[in-house]
């Protein structure tokens, strides 16, 4: 058996401090917001010209009087990304750059993928996104008081908390981009850690009501050792799975694969760190379900 | 648990069975409707386009203020009721009355029975609102009022909308409505995403009207721009003729002259009016204009009462087949902008396609693998279990025609790995069991019941995410929530059916064996 509630209060404070940290990340630096909640333009090139590259393909785009572009190599050497903001909303902006760039470099361009955003629709997708994830934290919250007694609804909040702030900090961090994908995968994520902290917490009530006389530290402990193979393997096969999607499934769902797999690790380690010691430090006892089974 | 009658067995067989053959369904043609079902490619796998419109409301509305003002004046004359200084200021028509009339006015705005402002029963509402301010009255749309011109809008709207995407010729387009003011195009695989973008961006607002230099028309002047945006007119407000009198629009080359012209043909009342103006205008300018711009303004010879004519303007070939497909379908009744637009080339659909594919096959054989070295015997039936599910997930998608997207294939990928989960859970729960009780029916009687309620939370609570996703998700990512929704169930359904069929099975032969797990 592995000792693992020797070091909840490590894992708390290391815990909190990643919470703090992401919280003045989030707060400070922000989110790279892609154009779905930014708004503007984005396009995909790929060239057939081996000797266009990065800093000519710029070149060219800055001159064109589009505001701030970004142009960045897509996953592999002949495609491109490009970015801007496209404040003045023009209609034909697509049709100009393609003649500006088959002036410059021939006709060497295959636009694969064009995407506008307006202002409205961002700032409306950023609205749903928030509601999106927002109401699933509750009706999370929801299910599990229904399900358990409120110590638990608590403990599992605050890890469901933790693993979306630190996940969305380690965005911040790297200034990955956050687009419609990683909302996504954020509720995905809220899924899976709510369904790993479940697992655990079923079998936290099943040995309150067997043993009277194990204290929660350590029943906690043999709960989740007992549940550890499963937790161990499930979270195994679902990396593969995720991993997979990152290292095969296309440009497109790295940002997607890559946010689910954090989520992954974070969810497996605050079912355990977090989600258990709540329940330690509310000082959950046998008579917490009992009450819960007279009710019933 | 593990006992099942051949009546059950033989269900769960054919149930299987069933869903196999539909999902291999994607896979051959069949000339049957029913067995022809495919999953739909989503746009960003077989490529389109994806635009969402806003209708501009605005000038809508001031026009209708406008014939509003004149009907208000003319109505109220005739009951011998003088309108002062009416005018129009951002939404609201104010006017003077004198006092004694105020009232009267007053009353006919609210009488349910109105003829000037028609009230809506089934919402408790008039079209308009009237109010007293003290200095002057004040007329307005009501809430409900706006709604209706909005939705009249909407459904003027997105009649031309798909007349002019029909007219292109892009097969299957999907046109919806959304909200009260906007509309969702769907165009797959689509070969030139800008030409139905400008096509959709033209309002086609034409009309035929004289050139003048009298500044006193009594319909008022306007100066507008030709299309190069330099030189300019002076044209009269008053419409000879406009779209709506169009039968019909042709591009066709002028051999005398060697240019690419639209030629159109007008209905009964256009043609009589056409005829009349150019017999009385001979000599006069008269200028076709397109939404607010001049596209020509030739000089009336002759007196045209055949009812068609031409218009020219240095077209190319292009741009006359464009603007006679315009006025074909018609005017839009407001100006349109496009607010989002997601366009896929079809060669990046394809490379989606294969890569999503790919990443599907090596996640399935990761997860395979692992559940085979892991759990042996066992593994072999989560892994025959989990091909199952895979095809009944397919099964599931095909017969209700869903749309496939990435994130859907994602969310696949994501099932496999996760649907493992139920079948670890109870294994596991049996292990422990063993320990204890050495009877190996028993034990995987009751690791079967002991890990339902952990299997159902936590199922529900993935559930729960995918239901909100659904919701709140657009597109692609709706793809991601129904694939992963449908996937719990038919996940819960191969945990609880299929593999606890097999395993049943299996424990049933070897019921004395020791270590079975």
């Amino acid at each position: 058996m592995i000792a693992f509630n020797k070091y909840y209060n490590h894992f708390n404070l290391i815990s909190s401090i990643l919470i703090v940290c992401s919280l003045i990340l989030l707060i400070f630096k922000g989110l790279n917001f892609g154009i779905d909640f930014k708004g503007g333009t984005l396009i995909e090139l790929r060239s057939s010209d081996s000797k266009i590259n990065v800093s000519s393909l710029r070149d060219k785009f800055s001159q064109m009087n589009l505001g701030d572009v970004s142009v960045k190599k897509f996953g592999n050497d002949t495609d491109y990304l490009i970015k801007f903001e496209n404040k003045d909303s023009k209609k034909n902006i697509i049709e100009e750059i393609k003649i500006n760039l088959d002036k410059s470099f021939g006709n060497n361009f295959n636009f694969r993928r064009v995407e506008n955003v307006g202002p409205k629709v961002s700032a409306e997708l950023l609205r749903s996104g928030v509601i999106a994830i927002s109401l699933s934290l509750a009706i999370m919250l929801f299910y599990i008081w229904i399900r358990f007694e409120w110590q638990f609804s608590l403990g599992a909040i605050l890890a469901l908390f933790h693993d979306v702030i630190v996940t969305l900090g380690v965005f911040s961090l790297f200034s990955l981009e956050i687009n419609l994908s990683i909302i996504a995968a954020v509720l995905t994520i809220v899924g899976y850690s709510m369904n790993d902290t479940v697992v655990i917490f079923d079998r936290v009530r099943e040995n309150l009501r067997k043993y009277s006389d194990i204290k929660i530290f350590e029943l906690t402990n043999i709960s989740i050792n007992e549940t550890l193979s499963r937790t161990i393997i499930t979270s195994a096969t679902t990396l593969l799975a995720l991993l997979a999607i990152y290292l095969f499934g296309g440009e497109i769902l790295k940002g997607f694969s890559l946010a689910m797999i954090l989520g992954v690790i974070f969810g497996t380690y605050s079912s355990i760190y977090i989600a258990n010691t709540v329940l330690v430090r509310l000082r959950v006892s046998q008579k917490t379900v009992l009450r819960e089974d007279d009710q019933k | 648990m593990l006992y099942f009658s051949k009546l059950r067995i033989i269900f769960i067989t054919l149930f299987s069975l069933l869903f196999i053959a539909i999902a291999s369904s994607n896979l051959f043609k069949f000339d049957d409707d029913f067995f022809d079902k495919k999953i739909n490619l989503g746009l960003d796998l077989q490529g389109g386009s994806y635009l969402l419109l806003e209708i501009d409301n605005a000038p809508v509305i001031e026009q209708k203020l406008q014939n509003l003002t004149t009907t208000i004046r003319n109505y109220f004359k005739e009951q011998n009721i003088k309108i002062n200084n009416i005018k129009i200021e951002g939404e609201n028509i104010f006017f003077n009355v004198d006092n004694q009339s105020k009232q009267t006015i007053i009353d006919t705005f609210t009488d349910e029975n109105s003829d000037i402002n028609p009230y809506y029963p089934r919402f408790k509402s008039h079209q308009l609102n009237i109010e007293d301010t003290g200095l002057n009255l004040k007329v307005n749309f009501s809430k409900q009022g706006l709604i209706t011109l909005k939705t009249s809008s909407q459904d003027q709207a997105i009649e031309i909308v798909r007349r002019r995407i029909d007219e292109v010729g892009t097969n299957e387009p999907n046109i919806l409505k959304r909200g009260n003011n906007r509309i969702l195009v769907e165009l797959p695989g689509l070969d030139d995403p800008m030409r139905v973008k400008s096509l959709l961006g033209k309002t086609a607002n034409l009309t035929f009207r004289f050139v003048t230099n009298n500044e006193n028309d009594s319909f008022g002047v306007e100066k507008l721009k030709y299309e190069d945006g330099i030189e300019e007119a002076t044209v009269s407000k008053r419409i000879i003729i406009s779209g709506d009198n169009l039968l019909d629009a042709q591009p066709k080359m002028d051999t005398q002259t060697n240019q690419t012209i639209v030629s159109f043909s007008l209905d009964r009342v256009g043609a009589k009016r056409f005829g009349k103006a150019t017999s009385t205008g001979i000599g006069k300018q008269l200028a076709i204009v397109l939404d607010g711009k001049i596209i020509s303004a030739p000089v009336i010879r002759d007196t045209i009462a055949s009812g068609s004519g031409q218009i020219s303007g240095g077209f190319t070939f292009q741009t006359a087949t464009d603007l006679a497909l315009l006025l074909r379908s018609g005017a839009l009744p407001a100006p349109l902008d496009i607010i989002e637009e997601r366009t896929v080339g079809p060669d990046l659909g394809q490379d989606s396609i294969d890569a999503g594919m790919i990443a599907l096959t090596i996640g399935f054989l990761l997860v395979i693998i692992f559940m085979f070295v892991k759990y042996k015997i066992f593994g072999l039936i989560t892994n025959v279990t989990l091909i199952i599910n895979l095809f009944i997930l397919l099964g599931i998608l095909t017969l209700f025609e869903a749309t496939l997207t990435l994130p859907g294939i994602a969310g696949i990928i994501l099932t496999v790995g996760m649907a493992v989960d139920a079948n670890v859970l109870i294994f596991e729960r049996i292990k422990e069991e063993l320990k204890d009780e050495k009877n190996n029916i028993v034990a995987f009687d009751s690791g079967y019941i002991k890990s339902r309620t952990a299997i159902i939370d936590a199922n529900i609570t993935t559930l729960l995410a995918a239901i909100i996703l659904f919701f709140m998700g657009s597109g692609p990512i709706k793809g991601f929530s129904v694939t992963l929704g449908i996937g719990i169930f038919t996940t819960l359904f191969s945990v609880y059916f299929i593999a606890r069929l097999f395993t049943s099975l299996y424990v049933a032969k070897n019921r004395n064996k020791e270590k079975l797990i």
